[in-house]
């Protein structure tokens, strides 16, 4: 499977070329990039791994890329993702984030279903790279 | 009748009879208004003989503390105080006997906290007013005092997006086709399709409530399967807005309740409940966390007409306090009504902190929300993928663009028609953060997209010669704007 | 980029192919296209003297010039290195002519963003183990695509500490200058004699730096020519006898150690107009509006400079 979570999960994966384009609208708009990563893509874990602080006062995204390199390096089948953030008053959120590196195979999940009375059936999702504890999954 | 029997000029204020509201202190041409009054601006046309600033003085007096003849009971009050008060009349450019009516009320007129209280004043009985023709609620300025007293926004759009975790794009959506008639297996099917293909919704459409086909329950519950399935497949945050209108409260609450339990992101009621069930509900919503969608249905009786009833964007400014996390507001190139400029200037009501005035977008006032955070807008109703530029252009990344006809109507299947449209989407806004002039090569962005996405070729290739071309009634005064 | 889709490495297919030898280059479009006339023309308005470095970055400007049109003809084999350093004692206009170097470096196509990032030893080197290698990283960062300026670079070579934490900065600018040379131009700069020693125990360096300018003192005459434009600029006037007396004072400040150049030019203008206000305030009474403008000589003659006392201002 693919997951498709972040801003252009339905494209072919990006170039660097093209992530560069994308950082260079982040630092246009003023926003500091950053760079994290996981092994636990679960939709609903929020705190992926900060690959250091979030670059603030940059001019030029060569210097991302560098980070998001050593990065790929480090973790070659982890979930990497690039985020640009917005501090303006009324937003003080994520402007844009999206996927630079996946894992070879994306075991991805299961509906794990617990019946109740009445028909009602509770779900929870099961991410099957979490199976194997932190530091063993993709490998 | 006071417009039309004006009472005789030596007349005391507080003799008996009837005293033309001007003069009774609803028209005040040096009155300035405080910070903290509510402000509304009217368009009417007087009936034949009847003076336009006695007219707009009767407007004034009717939605707020007069009645047809003096009663001695207002020397008991502070009336001066309570007294809404005309102070500017313009004609309409272009137009006789047509005029825009600005009015100040004081605070004090109204409950803290309540749209019902509020319209019941403003839009009460003044607009079945003899001595008028016409009256519309064009516009309201509401202060921070009086927007502060209600919860706005069970969530808002920077919650929302944190929550589903959906960042840099406008939201996709659809509604389930055919609207009425499919059984509660057969519709969970089209939302699990819909939402794998890549949207980030689906939705019961506005009359799917709990009839004879499909009963709510049974309709939660298969289309909850849908979602966590769709959820499995992709990775992502799904949500199908579950609607809850129904005959009562306790109905409403009943069913939110359920949606809740099930885990459903998101739930949806209809405009027709009235704001009282509105309020409620967004209080429900805040409490459990729940997303609350908005379906205006019913809005076009009272809104769509320029002569008579209330703009869509005081309707905007009323959604926003009562506290609704989205509302469909217009889609500008689709099926629906809808303005360019005008639909623009809903959306600005709807998404921004600080709105300026704009005689452009038919905005008459400054509105400072005070940090209420924003709607999400909603665009629905005959969009497709071929016009994501244009969508992207006039609406903005906060929105969710909902493509029913345009995704379940793709012949290769409902996850292709979702696919489509999401492919359109991040190949266009990568564009235009690109800095491509995303908006003229527009079609050529898509073309080149669905080289690798058949999925898109096909949605190309079917609705490449639709549009809605017709002329817009609902119009800024100032400048004549092509309808799209 | 949107079009490289299909083939997403596909970028870096931007190779000319040889032209023929008899085809002709226009030197003048391209020079008139990268705007470097302009800005070379700035410089000699913003800064007076300075003749033997205009004249330095002019011969690079052109060097530059003719490196990209030979590119364009593929008679070149890859980029040259950039890295320059600036010497000269402080207020020589180092970081001026920097500020501009970044420009032309721009308008040529040598950096993609042409800003300047000013760096001292406290902005790379850290207090503790594993400090330095994340400021120097971050102040990397920030110049790439434009160029990094460090000033009084010795600085950074402390060799009487053998656990001195500069060295660790020392090394990862010298990966740089190698590494990063198409995203970024280091200038080092400081005192004449301090580089030399530096460039001698760092032959790294010496050896990744292409072009060494050196920014001579002002002449009496230049820095008088520098005076008269401040105190126009902020609409004073000399008199001729106070004229006369800071063309003095300068002759007797420039024995001084610490001279700092046009930077202690403008200190002693500040110093002048505090005094002169100092002045008008006690005399009081009514003014005319050539009086606020004047600078009196008593408003010079006052300084210490004169009263032989002082080390230096």
């Amino acid at each position: 499977m693919r997951i498709t979570q972040g801003t252009f999960s339905y494209l072919p994966d990006l170039s660097d070329d093209q992530i560069k384009a994308q950082v260079q609208y982040c630092l246009d708009n003023d926003w500091p990039v950053s760079v994290e990563y996981t092994d636990d893509p679960h939709p609903r874990n929020v705190y992926w791994e900060m690959w250091g602080k979030p670059m603030f006062d940059l001019k030029d995204p060569e210097g991302v890329m560098q980070e998001i390199n050593e990065c790929r390096q480090t973790f070659p089948n982890h979930y990497i993702r690039v985020n640009g953030y917005d501090r303006r008053l009324g937003r003080q959120t994520t402007a844009l984030s999206f996927i630079v590196n996946r894992p070879q195979e994306e075991p991805g999940f299961r509906v794990d279903r617990v019946e109740m009375n009445d028909r009602v059936v509770k779900y929870t999702l099961h991410s099957y790279a979490t199976d194997k504890p932190k530091g063993q999954r993709y490998e | 009748m006071a417009a039309s029997t004006k009472g005789s000029p030596n007349k005391s204020r507080w003799s008996a009879g009837v005293t033309p509201y001007a003069d009774m202190g609803y028209y005040d041409a040096d009155y300035e208004p405080k910070d903290t009054d509510i402000l509304c601006v009217f368009r009417f046309v007087p009936q034949e003989g009847i003076d336009a600033i006695e007219a707009a003085a009767a407007v004034a007096g009717e939605s707020s503390t007069a009645t047809w003849t003096v009663v001695w009971t207002d020397r008991l009050t502070a009336y001066e105080h309570y007294q809404a008060k005309c102070y500017r009349v313009d004609p309409v450019p272009g137009k006789e006997n047509e005029y825009f009516a600005y009015i100040a009320y004081d605070l004090d007129l109204f409950e803290e906290g309540s749209i019902a209280n509020m319209t019941s004043s403003i839009i009460g009985n003044v607009f079945g007013f003899k001595a008028l023709k016409s009256l519309r609620l064009e516009d309201m300025r509401i202060p921070p005092h009086y927007t502060k007293t209600f919860q706005g926004p069970a969530h808002g759009i920077v919650m929302e997006r944190e929550y589903l975790n959906k960042y840099g794009r406008p939201l996709l959506g659809a509604t389930t086709k055919p609207k009425l008639g499919l059984s509660a297996r057969n519709y969970g099917r089209v939302v699990y399709e819909a939402l794998r293909g890549g949207l980030d919704f689906v939705k019961d459409d506005e009359n799917i409530n709990s009839q004879p086909f499909m009963r709510w329950r049974d309709r939660f519950l298969y289309c909850m399967e849908g979602v966590q399935r769709a959820m499995a497949e992709t990775g992502e945050i799904k949500g199908h807005y579950l609607n809850v209108t129904a005959a009562t409260m306790e109905d409403m609450y009943e069913r939110a309740e359920f949606a809740k339990e099930i885990g459903s992101v998101i739930i949806m009621v209809d405009l027709t409940v009235g704001y009282t069930a509105l309020q409620s509900i967004a209080k429900w919503a805040r409490k459990n966390g729940v997303i609350l969608h908005l379906h205006r249905a019913g809005h076009s009786t009272y809104t769509r007409q320029k002569s008579h009833g209330v703009s869509f964007r005081v309707i905007s400014k009323w959604m926003r306090l009562t506290g609704v996390d989205h509302i469909h507001a217009g889609t500008i190139v689709g099926k629906l009504e809808g303005d360019p400029n005008t639909v623009r200037g809903f959306y600005d009501t709807l998404r921004e902190n600080k709105v300026a005035p704009n005689p452009v977008y038919g905005l008459f006032f400054e509105q400072d929300w005070a940090s209420v955070p924003g709607v999400m807008p909603v665009a629905s109703g005959g969009i497709h993928a071929g016009q994501m530029h244009q969508l992207l252009s006039y609406l903005g990344e906060d929105v969710v663009l909902q493509f029913g006809g345009g995704t379940i109507g793709h012949p290769d299947g409902i996850a292709e028609g979702a696919t489509a449209n999401r492919v359109a989407l991040e190949a266009m806004i990568q564009a235009r953060n690109e800095g491509r002039d995303y908006v003229n090569e527009g079609p050529e962005i898509l073309q080149r997209a669905a080289r690798w996405s058949p999925s898109l070729a096909k949605a190309l290739e079917i609705w490449k010669d639709i549009t809605f071309n017709f002329e817009s009634t609902d119009t800024p005064d100032v400048v004549a704007t092509p309808s799209m | 980029m949107t079009d490289e889709q299909t083939t997403p490495q596909a970028e870096g297919a931007n190779i000319q192919t040889p032209a023929e030898d008899t085809a002709l280059v226009d030197i003048d479009t391209a020079y008139r296209e990268a705007n470097v006339q302009q800005l070379l023309d700035e410089l000699d308005r913003e800064l007076i003297g300075l003749k033997p470095v205009k004249s330095r970055i002019r011969e690079i400007a052109s060097l530059l010039l003719i490196e990209l049109l030979r590119e364009k003809v593929s008679l070149s084999t890859e980029r040259p290195t950039l890295h320059m350093s600036f010497t000269g004692r402080p207020g020589t206009g180092k970081t001026t002519v920097a500020l501009r170097m970044a420009k032309i470096l721009h308008h040529l196509g040598f950096v993609r963003k042409g800003h300047l990032v000013v760096a001292t030893r406290d902005d790379l080197v850290g207090q503790y183990v594993g400090h330095t290698a994340p400021k120097t990283k971050e102040m990397l960062k920030r110049a790439m695509g434009g160029v990094l300026f460090i000033d009084e670079a010795y600085y950074l070579y402390r060799p009487e500490n053998e656990r001195d934490y500069g060295q660790e900065a020392i090394e990862m600018l010298l990966q740089a200058m190698e590494n990063h040379r198409d995203n970024l131009v280091v200038i080092l700069a400081g005192y004449k004699d301090r580089m030399d020693t530096f460039f001698q125990s760092n032959p790294g360096f010496h050896s990744r730096i292409a072009h060494h300018i050196d920014f001579p003192d002002y002449s009496l005459d230049e820095l008088m020519e520098i005076a008269e434009l401040m105190v126009r600029q902020q609409m004073y006037v000399f008199d001729d006898p106070s004229r006369q007396a800071f063309c003095e004072y300068l002759e007797l400040r420039m024995q001084r150690p610490h001279f700092s150049n046009a930077r202690s030019v403008r200190n002693a203008i500040d110093r002048i107009k505090m005094r002169q206000a100092s002045r008008l305030v006690q005399q009081g009474g009514l003014i005319a509006k050539e009086e606020l403008a004047r600078i009196d000589v008593s408003d010079i003659r006052q300084s210490r400079v004169f009263q032989g006392e002082l080390n230096g201002q």
